[in-house]
Formats: C-alpha cells, structure tokens, sequence
C-alpha cells in the first residue's frame, strides 16, 4: 500500500498569454507576374534553405493594389506552401482576396509593423536556428526597441556559419569571420576585423551605426539598406570606419577622417 | 577518464586521416593507452593506413547496435601494443551512428583508455557532427589554401555551438591548429598561403606544421603511419606535435617562408 502523503492536487491555471515577440518574414510584392515571383523565391530560398525552410510568412500586395494589379492569392497562396512556406497572414489585400485569404485561414492585416512588444530582452541568438532579416524582402513585425535595451558583449571570435542577434547595442571584441552574421537592433562595435556581415538597425532604426575597427566585410547593412563589399571604396578597405545612413544613402567614412 | 581528442576539418582531402593515425601511434608510443576511432562510415580508410585491414572481423556500427563487444570489434595495432583500432563499417552509411551509441561506446572505451582519437569525416553534417560531440580537444587540420581555411573556421564555429561542452555550458573545446601538406618554396612564390595568413583568419593555437612529403603517400601504401618513419620531415613534424601536445616545448620546423605575399591581397574581393 502507498503510504503517499496526500497529494496536493495539480490545479494550474487553464491558459495564459504571453507576450513574445517573433520575426516573420514580410513578402512585400510588386508585379503579379506569378512565374517570375515563384523563379526569384525560389532563387532566395535556394540561397538561404534553412531561413525559409516552415518559415511563417506574411505577404503584402498593397503596392499591387494601389496600381491596380490584380494578384491570384489562391494561386500565390498554393506555391508559397508547396515552396515549404507556410503564409500566415495577407496585408493590403482588396475585398476579394481578403475573402480568399480567410476562407484559406489567413489573418487579414493583423500583423503590422507596429505590433506592440513591451517586454522585450536582450536576446543573444544561437547560430543557426533562428531567422535572420534577409535583405529587403524580409521585413520585421517586431516593434522598434525601447530606450535603453541591453548592450550585448561578445568576447570569443564569430566563426563562419555563427549568428548573432542583439535586441540592443552589439560590441564585439574578437574578430568577426567571413561566412558569419552579426545583427543589432541598435549599433553594432567591432573592435576587431570584420569579415563577415553586419546588419544594425534590423528593426528599422535608420540612427543606428556600424562602428570596425578594420572594414573586411562582405556585406554591411543598416535599417535595410545594404552595400556589398564590391560597394566600398577601395581605399576604405582594412581601415577604422564608421557607417551610417543619411537621407536613405549609406556612408561609410574612416574614422580618423571624421 | 579518457581524453577525447576530435580530428576534424570540415574540408575533405586535408589529411585528417594521416593525422589520426600518426598521433594515435605517436600517443601509444609515448606510453599512453589509445584509440583511434574511424567515424568515416561507408568510406572507412582508417584500418588501411593502420595496415590493419585484413583483420577486421567487426566495425563501430556493430558495437553500436550490440552485434559485437567492444573487444571483439577492436583491433590491436600490429607495432604497438597500447594503441587500438576501431573500424568503420564499409557496408552502412552514417545514418548508422547514432548520438545515444556514439556516447555509449565513447563511455566505455573511456575507462580503460587514455586517449580516444576520433577521425571525423569531411563535411560538416551527422558524421562530422558526431565526431566532435564528445571531444575534449579538437585537432583542426588545415591546408595552406583558403577554401580549407575556410571550412575550419566553419568547423571552428561547430564546434564551440554544437558540442557536448558547449550544449552543457562547460569549458569549451581546446581548439589546435594544424597545418599540413606545407610547402614553403610554394608559400614564398605565392602559390599557397603562408602560416601568417591562415593564422590571420583562424588565430588559434598552433601545434604543428606538416610538410608535404612523398613518405606520406609511401606510409599509407605500406600500411604504417608517418609518424614511424624517423627519416621523414612529415613523421618528424608529427612527432613534434604529440610532444607539443602533451607539453613539451618544441620550435617549429619547415615553416621557412611563413609570410606568403598572399597577406597583402588577402581580404579583397576574388
Ligand atoms: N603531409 C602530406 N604530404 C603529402 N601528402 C599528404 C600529406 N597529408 C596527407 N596527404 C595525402 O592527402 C590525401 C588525403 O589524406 P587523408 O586521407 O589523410 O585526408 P582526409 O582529410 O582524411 O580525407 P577525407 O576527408 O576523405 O577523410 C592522401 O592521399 C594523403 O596521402
Ligand atoms: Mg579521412
């Protein structure tokens, strides 16, 4: 016979919310030419399989609506899925394709870019699993970070294939390789060479600045707009620089001469 | 407990291999108990460098899923009496490793020896993966060229995100470089990157640099590792890599020309 004493019952609360926040790619379209949206998707994913691979999505046809561009949703809707996409909402859609969109369960306009996200952490992302901004056609739902969120240090060098993501500043003291990512909502530091990408202001923040200490790197970005190493002068290559945006134009200027 | 010593380089074709296999020798030789474990499942190799292939009776996967114990499936090196060899299976492929059976077999082989060198296969996928999972020391075998560089500095990024050690949040992985099939006249003409600007990517600690050597090949083909090969500067070189790595000072040797004049065209577009 058990002697158990007695149990106190197990009596949780039925459910909770939560408030979380995620990234969603935004799929923002301007032709409806269905063929040619499907090659260059493709051609994205084919880059970046693990990004895309069940990636929720959200697709916007607004700029299609406002030329009178008349979009198949069903039709976008059938190959996102058979891409391995899974669309979860549609935004800026007319009557119709609203109608669609809910008869195939999917949020009309309920996701927007100023989606409230109050509590917000400083998050350091594991490589490898989480999503990543990938150019401009992926946008975040995420709001921009409040006042003074976390700066997040990074002491051990960034290997190819690592990612890093800070909800706050990034200030990096080893080098950054090529083949690695580092993202921030707000500025990024690298006291070291970077090789590698470096996006600040992933959520939208056009103040935020890359600070390096010796510019090698293969793609710099800020709140979306992005140069190439191909981009850059060539007498800014191996030099301190700082980079900003100003008027939608990136700058990127040694910082001896500034 | 045994030490785990992973043997990895993400690239294919570096010499992981040869490496294994000098340093289990060299290890043994120095009287440590060791295995040399060949995770290289579906291309296994490992056995014919040892010259042991003619008496493999059963492999790691065996062990694996209990069709052999582990003294069944390990094979006593033919020149040295401390050093064991546990084969691949020709017949699998690496779906036949599992994370659960890997852990198993590391665990037991843990308590009777002192070094457990385990040759990972290229790539950076399961068998690569599982390679490393339980390493306490990683060998990052290199060639002077960048693809290779490359690669280790992925493996690099692995193996301080995807191990046991790093899932745990315990002291991570000690990370060593090694450079092989280093030919200085090449790295003066600028055909192939000097020590300098591999270390300038990858800045790890150096354990040693091989030279290309033809004994290499000769030592494969005859079954025994370079590293007993006294005569040769690539069984020298790996010598002074156990020694090293067991903590004896030692210079470096055939490192002449280490500043390729790749150093001044690195980081610019190709
Ligand atoms: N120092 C060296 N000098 C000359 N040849 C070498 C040297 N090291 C390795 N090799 C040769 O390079 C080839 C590949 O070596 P090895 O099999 O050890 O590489 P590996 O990294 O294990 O390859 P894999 O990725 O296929 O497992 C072999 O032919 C070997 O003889
Ligand atoms: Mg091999």
């Amino acid at each position: 016979m058990s002697t158990d004493p007695q149990r106190k019952p197990y009596t949780p609360p039925v459910l909770e919310f939560k408030s979380s926040t995620f990234f969603v790619p935004v799929l923002i379209l301007y032709n409806n030419d269905l063929p040619a949206i499907e090659q260059v998707l493709q051609e994205k994913i084919r880059q970046a399989p693990d990004f895309f691979k069940n990636s929720p999505l959200v697709f916007d046809v607004q700029a299609l609506n406002k030329h009178n561009y008349d979009l198949d949703i069903v039709a976008l809707i059938d190959f996102l899925r058979k891409l391995g996409l899974f669309p979860i909402g549609i935004r800026g859609g007319n009557e119709q394709q609203n109608k669609q969109a809910r008869e195939l369960f999917l949020t009309i306009d309920a996701i927007r870019d100023s989606a409230s996200a109050e509590t917000r952490k400083p998050v350091i992302d594991e490589p490898a699993h989480k999503p990543e901004p990938v150019e401009q056609t992926v946008e975040s739902v995420a709001a921009p970070a409040p006042a003074s969120p976390a700066t997040t240090l990074i002491t051990y060098p960034i290997r190819s294939g690592q990612r890093i993501y800070a909800a706050g500043d990034l200030v990096v003291l080893s080098q950054v390789s090529a083949g690695a990512e580092i993202m921030a909502e707000g500025n990024i530091h690298v006291y070291n060479t970077l090789r590698g990408r470096a996006l600040a202001g992933v959520q939208g923040n056009k103040d935020a600045r890359i600070f390096c200490f010796d510019l090698q790197a293969e793609l710099i970005s800020i709140a979306g707009d992005y140069k190439t190493s191909e981009d850059f002068d060539e007498d800014l290559r191996k030099k301190p620089v700082q980079i900003y945006l100003q008027d939608r134009a990136l700058f990127i200027k040694d910082i001896a001469k500034t | 407990m045994a030490r785990i010593i992973v043997v990895t380089s993400g690239k294919g074709g570096v010499g992981k291999t040869t490496t294994s296999a000098a340093i289990a020798m060299g290890l043994a030789k120095k009287g440590h108990k060791t295995a040399v474990i060949d995770f290289d499942v579906g291309l296994r190799n490992l056995d014919l460098i040892m010259g042991c292939e003619r008496r493999v009776v059963y492999d790691f996967v065996n062990v694996i899923n209990g069709e052999a114990s582990l003294s069944q499936a390990l094979i006593r090196d033919k020149n040295c009496n401390l050093l064991y060899i546990l084969p691949a299976s020709q017949t699998r492929d690496k779906d036949a490793l599992s994370l659960e059976g890997v852990g198993r077999v590391l665990d037991e082989l843990s308590k009777d020896f002192k070094y457990i060198v385990c040759d990972s296969p290229a790539g950076i996928e399961k068998g690569a993966n599982l390679a490393l999972y339980f390493a306490d020391d990683a060998f990052v075998v290199t060639n002077p060229e960048i693809s290779s560089v490359r690669d280790s500095d992925r493996m690099l990024g692995i193996l301080s995100s995807k191990s046991r050690r790093a899932e745990n949040g315990e002291e991570p992985i000690k990370e060593y470089l090694l450079l092989t099939r280093y030919e200085p006249s090449r790295v003066k003409s600028g055909e192939m990157l000097g020590l300098d600007d591999v270390q300038e990517i990858l800045s790890l600690h150096l354990l040693g640099i091989i030279p290309e050597s033809k004994t290499v090949l000769t030592a494969s083909n005859a079954g025994s590792p370079v590293i007993l090969n006294d005569k040769s500067e690539a069984g020298q070189a790996y010598a002074d890599v156990v020694a090293r790595y067991l903590g004896e000072k030692r210079p470096h040797r055939f490192i002449d020309g280490k500043k390729g004049f790749f150093s001044k065209l690195f980081g610019r577009k190709s």
